[in-house]
């Protein structure tokens, strides 16, 4: 296998909880990201799922080193970018880029098509040799925008239009990673098979990888080769995307595919569903043990004290629990 | 016999600087007690005004209503504010998809529920009170008695979500209407919430309108199944029938364009090309000809001229398409293979 393109390990994102008073100090550490490995290869995509909360943002702005973390390294190309100074991470931001899940709120209101979508290029001093405003209304057409558009602004455009002038802007510099940070989920249903449609197409076009956080697990079995799934600032299972979706191990990943419905009456029906009691710990007070034992049907004593390490449950496939599924307790 | 719900011909317009918007265009359907009617469609089809007007949360000062809604026989767009008023809240009820802007941010969950009581109730305060904790004890908060005084920052999104759904059974309504009830929420705890609601049906017999763009939730607890496009009713069928026999271009469309957790699709997926009209511009002849694949199996120009009507192909299956009904069959016969077999 070709080398990754991003490489992070056991990343660590702490957040201090101040206590303002005549001597401001810390009180307390929220774990939004605690301990966290993984790889992307090039032209692939590993999807990062998990509830709101669980840290999978911040790993990917973190990736991104848009976060200064805690500890762990992140190696884009091979390279440690993990203590690099702002500046000194200009020329990498040219492989790497980012596309917002909210497309009203990632695009500047006041600027027009051809100066959000040419930005790259004057932020890295970039001359393309036909000229950037060649160069924009080629990307345009790309992404499947009209590109007599240039001109207008995005409040003229829908919400999958204006994806897809963040799409634009992403791949202008030929990045080699995009973290999509719930790049379709506030686009209908007819939209967002538009937008992964071309995002596929754009990964197999220039081979492009992709981090592509999520919480809909129906999107990210679509788009992704390999799948981690976080929970509370841990990767709790990561597999390649078959072996996660058809041999769950950990229970977590078995109660989050079983609360999502299916869309066939007749499936649904049929399904047994794993109706989880309870809402997400707090990150700032995670429980000890196994974070997901408040929450867990198969939970026992050792759970509630011993921290389960990621380990190797067969090829491509790794789980943090104690007592991991079997074929036996699957529901099916 | 008649329905407990039934709407007929429920036109709403907004007149605007730039045009009438209209956003929902003869709308009917009719529901029965301890039954689910899901509306499903995507932005700008008109769903959530439909919830609304049948609430009376359309001003009519600015916005023209027109049609019938008749709960139990009697016509609320016939009512004035008053009478609409007493209703709501008590026959009538709604869940919003936002329960962090629906709960009163000052005030404490159990005065706000306590509240709901006494409006409709003549009961004493520590009677409203007791109500309120037994109703947030029956949807699920633990500690009830206590929970009873915290403000709604003090709940998580689930919490506040069955605080809302006390807050709507509280009164004990006929009709519940629940517009993505469970959008702001994940996956473990819209499961939670999707349960509660069921049971809670299945106990007071309500009948429930859900509003919704997920085609796994309304497979899950829906009965009938209402698809809105471009203000309209474009199929109306039981569920079986949607999922299994579905006949309108953009029902077949939606079908196609989702993404499966249980299965393996091919690499891309088949979306609906396009994006949904403008309610200010609608196109002149069938709402979603501009995007439908099949206009040219019907012959001349009907779809982009005439406006089809939504008829009747079956006992309680509705489509509105200019195609024939056997042309409508093997098209949607040969894409539900497709979806079936995940190849496209």
């Amino acid at each position: 296998m070709n080398d990754p393109v991003l490489k992070v390990s056991d990343l660590r994102m702490w957040f201090p909880v101040k206590k303002r008073g005549i001597l401001t100090r810390t009180v307390g550490q929220v774990k939004a990201v605690d301990g966290v490995s993984f790889q992307v290869p090039s032209g692939q995509t590993l999807g990062l799922v998990g509830e709101s909360g669980c840290g999978k943002s911040t790993t990917g702005r973190s990736a991104l080193r848009l976060l200064k973390p805690t500890s762990g390294t992140i190696e884009l190309d091979g390279q440690d970018i993990t203590h690099l100074s702002r500046k000194q991470l200009v020329p990498h931001r040219r492989a790497a880029q980012m596309i917002f899940q909210d497309p009203y709120n990632s695009l500047n209101p006041r600027h027009t098509v051809g100066t959000i979508i040419g930005a790259p290029f004057q932020v890295q001093g970039i001359k393309p040799p036909q000229g950037v405003p060649t160069a924009v209304r080629e990307l345009m057409e790309r992404v499947g925008l009209n590109p007599e558009h240039y001109n207008r602004y995005p409040s003229q455009f829908s919400g999958g239009q204006r994806q897809r002038i963040g799409i634009a802007r992403a791949i202008a510099l030929n990045p080699r990673l995009i973290v999509c940070d719930e790049p379709v989920s506030a686009l209908d249903v007819s939209i967002q098979a538009q937008v992964m449609n071309l995002l596929k197409d754009l990964q197999d076009e220039f081979g492009i990888a992709y981090l592509f956080v999520a919480h809909d697990l129906a999107v990210v079995r679509q788009i992704s080769h390999r799948v981690a799934v976080m929970y509370l600032g841990h990767i709790v299972e990561s597999a390649s995307r078959d072996e996660l979706f058809e041999r769950p191990l950990h229970p977590y990943t078995y109660a989050l595919l079983s609360a999502v419905p299916v869309p066939d009456p007749q499936l649904q029906q049929a399904r047994e569903s794993i109706v989880l009691q309870g809402d997400l710990p707090s990150p700032a007070n995670p429980p000890a043990g196994c974070v997901f034992h408040t929450r867990c049907f198969m939970a026992q004593e050792r759970c509630r004290v011993e921290v389960p390490e990621l380990v190797q449950a067969g090829p491509d496939h790794q789980v943090a629990c104690h007592f991991p599924l079997t074929v036996d307790t699957q529901l099916g | 016999m008649s329905a407990f719900l039934e709407v007929r011909d429920l036109t709403v317009s907004f007149p605007t600087e730039d045009g009438v918007v209209h956003a929902v265009e003869q709308v009917s359907f009719d529901l029965q007690r301890g039954k689910t009617l899901a509306v499903v469609g995507e932005s700008g089809s008109g769903k959530s005004v439909t919830s609304s007007a049948i609430m009376g949360l359309v001003n009519r000062r600015a916005a023209s209503v027109m049609g019938q809604v008749l709960l139990d026989g009697q016509d609320l767009l016939a009512m004035d504010d008053d009478q609409v008023r007493q209703l709501r809240g008590s026959k009538m009820a709604m869940i919003f998809q936002d329960p962090m802007s629906s709960l009163h941010p000052f005030y404490r969950i159990g005065a706000q529920l306590a509240e709901a009581v006494r409006v409709h109730n003549k009961v004493s305060k520590d009677q409203a009170r007791a109500r309120a904790v037994e109703m947030l004890a029956k949807v699920g908060i633990p500690d009830a008695q206590s929970r009873a005084d915290d403000y709604p920052h003090q709940l998580s999104g689930g919490m506040r979500q069955r605080v809302m759904i006390a807050m709507a059974l509280i009164n004990d309504p006929d009709l519940l209407i629940a517009d993505e009830p469970t959008t702001a929420l994940d996956v473990t705890v819209q499961a939670q919430i999707l349960e509660l609601i069921v049971s809670l049906q299945k106990e007071f017999n309500t009948a429930v309108l859900i509003i919704t763009h997920d085609l796994g939730i309304v497979a899950d607890v829906a009965d009938d199944v209402a698809v809105m496009y471009g203000g309209r009713v474009v199929e109306y069928a039981s569920v079986d029938d949607i999922y299994n026999h579905p006949q309108m271009p953009y029902t077949l469309g939606l079908l196609a364009s989702v993404p499966r957790i249980d299965k393996d699709l091919s690499d891309r997926l088949d979306p609906i090309p396009g994006n949904p009209p403008s309610p200010i511009s609608l196109p002149p002849g069938c709402v979603f000809a501009p995007r439908c694949a099949y206009t040219d199996k019907v012959p001349g120009e009907e779809c982009a001229v005439a406006r089809p009507e939504l008829l009747q192909v079956q006992p309680g299956h509705l489509v509105r398409c200019h195609m024939d009904h056997r042309t409508r069959v093997s098209v949607a016969s040969s894409v539900l293979a497709q979806i079936r077999t995940g190849v496209r």
